[in-house]
């Protein structure tokens, strides 16, 4: 039998991380001023937690100016996706479970 | 035991990120009671102004005894929906800026973009549609086509709000249907379904999101 921590994902172990995941994966792409209101963290504590995920490939970064302005903007990739589900699979089993 | 009640609130946290990211969630009921009275009002308008019964064909007035369109007609109800319409858009944007300032939101964001576009890009298609059909002389099938691309712009929108919306829109839909084998009772019609229909879903709406 596989064991049911193995797809408990220690990316997904900050719940900030797990909140950017969760808005990237109904939305095509969020900028960076929408994900800090919907989160209500600071500029450096998400920009850290992006970085960890962009490291994981879990989402990819894109940069561009819409006039003089730079705008970033993120997108979940299909791994990060994958990866998401499976966390939220085993979630859920790990609660079934303790039931 | 607080282990799995921790995972529980992550869960649930997940599930209110995605929706608060992705649905338009300012949308007040009382925009929809508000759309009904001024609805009422205005079908009210055409009874007094033409003095039809309710269960009068008000297609009679369109044309006069001498055979010819009477102006008055098509004037008189493009000022009577013009106006029912532009008030209630201002109160539904008044009631939701109200709610979405009550609850901290942005009111002018991703979500309420999405939710402008996919509400009105079939709302403006069938509002061209009815034209075309007023200027080829379908005057009767005016009334079902309003209510039907209202249906399905509700429909299409509901996916970008609350989702009790899709269930407006599928009344909507079945009424204008059901209206198209009653020619000349739109304006019936209309008062149930912009009337009566807005008013019943958004006194639900208010009671179960708002209070």
């Amino acid at each position: 039998m596989k064991d049911l921590i193995t797809n408990i994902n220690k990316a997904f172990e900050s719940r900030i991380r797990l909140g950017i995941m969760s808005v990237l994966m109904v939305n095509d792409t969020v900028d960076f001023i929408t994900l800090k209101e919907m989160l209500k963290v600071t500029d450096g504590n998400l920009a850290s937690h992006i970085g960890a995920l962009e490291k994981n490939e879990f989402l990819e970064v894109y940069k561009q100016f819409i006039g003089k302005k730079p705008q970033t903007t993120y997108a979940a990739t299909k791994k990060g996706k994958r990866a998401f589900n499976d966390h939220l699979d085993a979630l859920e089993k790990l609660i079934k479970k303790t039931n | 035991m607080t282990n799995q009640q921790e995972h529980l609130e992550t869960l649930q946290e997940i599930r209110s990120l995605m929706e608060r990211s992705s649905r338009f969630l300012s949308l007040s009921g009382l925009s929809g009671v508000f759309a009904g009275i001024f609805a009422l009002a205005g079908a009210v308008a055409a009874y007094l102004y033409f003095d039809i019964s309710i269960t009068g064909n008000y297609l009679l007035y369109s044309v006069r005894s001498d055979g010819r369109i009477n102006m008055d007609f098509y004037t008189f109800f493009f000022a009577d929906a013009g106006s029912v319409l532009v008030l209630s858009l201002i109160f539904s944007f008044v009631f939701s800026f109200r709610k979405a300032k009550r609850e901290g939101l942005k009111i002018w964001d991703k979500t309420a973009k999405r939710l402008a576009v996919n509400l009105f890009l079939p709302l403006i298609a069938g509002g061209f549609f009815c034209l075309v059909m007023l200027y080829h002389g379908y005057i009767g099938l005016v009334a079902p086509a309003t209510l039907l691309f209202y249906g399905l712009a509700l429909l299409n929108a509901s996916k970008y709000t609350f989702n009790d919306l899709r269930f407006l829109g599928l009344s909507q839909i079945a009424l204008g249907l059901i209206s198209a084998l009653f020619i000349g009772y739109g304006l019936l019609f209309w008062a149930l379904g912009f009337g009566v229909l807005h008013i019943i879903y958004g006194t639900a709406m208010y009671f179960k999101y708002e209070k």
